[in-house]
């Protein structure tokens, strides 16, 4: 059967209407369920587009076996990850499809070199070598990177990992190990000759294309460059990292677009790689540090303030009377209330305080926790209304109002030497939880915060510290509210 | 047949898109952070058309070869991020959005 192609080109271009509009209408909270499911119908399009414009081409399907079969296993692994998922995993589920759009992209690069190598489909050297060559070797470093980046920043984000066959002790657990941080200055210069040179292999590729060595070490240094980039990069600084490697799949799906010529790869992945350095550089700016400084310049690891004074903490019971009787009360959560999963606890408290009439409000951090917009997705797990969910400047001119801000398990995004602008933290914008009444803080010890720098705030008349577990704190203070 | 021609327009297109992704999403709320970036890494995935493409294979006749292995995986890894990256980014906004209504009466 003969079908006029133009055809298949319109099917793409409303699938690619349909991700612009999808996209745009993810970025406000009215349109957004609607904006996902036009993305999700725009692909089921470009995909049904694919399958009949093969299954009509004058070749047809000849196999149906590795197509069948990959989507149907595809679908399966997605549903049951996107099925069992908990919201305090997210940050890792995204990553690591972050990853695999970034691997998918390099590895339909590596089959189409492959597959034109073995059919003797080499263009003889003009435009259309150059074109396809260098897509593909653009595709193959930008996805891979993106793969074996993602799986570090995956690692870095659960923490670390437990070895497995290690001898189990008496909680049932085997070993624990923190996944490392390690970047001396020199690995600098190791990315950059690692970057020169996949640049270099495909320029030799251009020149040689039937040389199968180049293909495979630039598969190889890619991977590796993905490992080192991420591997210095401490967990706070994850949130960058993530919408960097986002972008990534992004511009890595556009450069696939141009290895098998198709416009809606392209559309689709260069809208997808912009929207991800917008979110990028919201982050960066949240820091007050530039993409470079985060990305190339190692933080919080040498110069580490040890913290020298003490501070008696305080029980629940003390802070449950101080909570009594009051108006307002700003909750500020951090990267310890992911880890503890005290949200639910978080949760319980607010509407206790509301029980007696008291104004609740959180003030979220952008660059809080380890993922943009972590706290905002674990709190409306928890039932929170999006309503009292409010952003840091907003919520700043509300806390001298405040007669107790609660802080829990988050330290260098209400730390006030920032105003100072010295020091690592300098000018970095921060939720000025000590313009409130009291402030009671909930946290393991008095240890720093990821940036290396001590809090004054911890050792402060008006501050009372609540030293544990997160989640098991917030409980104490529940029990304690319900006694008085 | 690949073409100076077609190579500046699909040059062109690139260009245009990126510049597209940046006027498309001028201000986001803090909240639509995670789901505007897991709808759009689902949206990445359409790297699953040259994954099917390149899948379209003879396997009666034995071993496929390399190069069709290696876009099996890939056809796997993309619907992966197709449809688990949809289904999250779904289950986040209907979350999103329930707690809304709830917290609006």
């Amino acid at each position: 059967m003969m079908v006029d192609p133009v055809i298949w080109d319109v099917g793409y271009l409303v699938s690619a209407a349909m991700f612009i509009l999808g996209i745009k209408r993810l970025s406000s909270p009215r349109t957004a369920p609607q904006g996902n499911r036009l993305g999700a119908y725009g692909m089921l399009l470009a995909v049904l587009v694919t399958l009949v414009k093969m299954y009509t081409d004058t070749e047809g399907i000849i196999g149906y076996e590795l197509i069948v079969g990959g989507l149907a296993i595809g679908s399966l692994i997605g549903y049951v990850m996107a099925t069992r998922v908990e919201m305090t995993e997210m940050p890792e589920l995204v990553a690591l499809f972050n990853g695999f759009g970034g691997g998918a992209s390099a590895l339909v690069g590596l089959s189409e070199v492959l597959k034109r190598l073995q059919n003797s489909n080499v263009p003889e050297p003009g435009v259309e070598l150059y074109a396809i060559w260098v897509a593909i070797g653009l595709s193959g470093i930008v996805g891979w990177v993106t793969l074996t980046g993602s799986l570090m920043a995956m690692g870095k984000l659960r923490g670390g990992f437990y070895i497995p066959f290690t001898k189990k002790d008496d909680r049932g657990r085997r070993k624990w190990v923190r996944f490392p941080t390690w970047g001396p200055p020199w690995m600098n210069f190791v990315k950059g000759a690692i970057l020169l040179a996949c640049i270099s292999l495909i320029g030799l590729t251009v020149q040689d294309p039937h040389n199968y060595d180049y293909i495979y070490s630039l598969v190889i240094l890619s991977c590796l460059l993905g490992v080192l980039f991420v591997i210095p990069i401490g967990g706070a600084d994850m949130p960058v990292v993530v919408s960097l490697l986002n972008s990534m799949s992004g511009i890595a799906a556009a450069f696939t677009g141009f290895v098998i010529g198709n416009n809606v790869l392209i559309i689709a992945g260069s809208m997808v790689g912009a929207a991800g350095l917008i979110l990028t550089f919201i982050m960066c700016k949240a820091m007050n540090r530039t993409l470079m400084a985060v990305l190339f310049m190692s933080f919080g690891g040498g110069g580490r303030e040890s913290v020298t004074r003490t501070k008696v903490g305080s029980d629940p019971e003390e802070v449950a009377m101080i909570c009594d009787g009051i108006t307002k009360c700003v909750i500020v959560p951090g990267y310890g209330m992911a880890v503890s999963q005290a949200q639910h606890a978080v949760k319980e408290f607010a509407d206790l305080m509301e029980a007696q009439g008291v104004e609740i409000s959180y003030g979220i951090h952008p660059v809080a926790g380890r993922m943009p917009g972590h706290m905002n997705v674990l709190l409306a797990e928890a039932s929170v209304p999006y309503e009292q969910l409010i952003e840091m400047d907003d919520i700043n001119s509300e806390l001298p109002e405040t007669d107790v801000a609660l802080v829990i398990g988050a330290n260098d995004t209400i730390n006030p030497v920032a105003r100072s602008g010295e020091g690592p933290l300098g000018g970095m914008p921060i939720i000025d939880v000590d313009k409130a009444g009291v402030v009671v803080i909930i946290k393991r010890s008095l240890s720093v915060g990821y940036a290396g720098v001590d809090n004054d705030l911890f050792f402060e008349d008006k501050t009372m510290m609540l030293f544990g577990d997160g989640k098991k704190m917030m409980n104490e203070l529940n029990g304690a509210i319900k006694e008085l | 047949m690949l073409t100076m021609a077609t190579l500046v327009a699909s040059i062109t297109v690139f260009v245009l898109a990126i510049f597209l992704g940046f006027e498309l999403i001028s201000k986001v709320p803090p909240t639509l952070h995670t789901p505007l970036m897991s709808g759009a890494n689902a949206i990445s995935g359409i790297t699953i058309v040259g994954a099917l493409i390149l899948s379209n294979s003879q396997f009666n006749s034995g071993d496929p070869g390399t190069a069709s292995w290696l876009a099996f995986i890939a056809l796997i890894m993309a619907t992966i991020n197709v449809v688990g990256g949809f289904m999250v980014t779904n289950k986040m906004l209907e979350m999103i959005a329930g707690k809304k209504r709830r917290g609006g009466k």
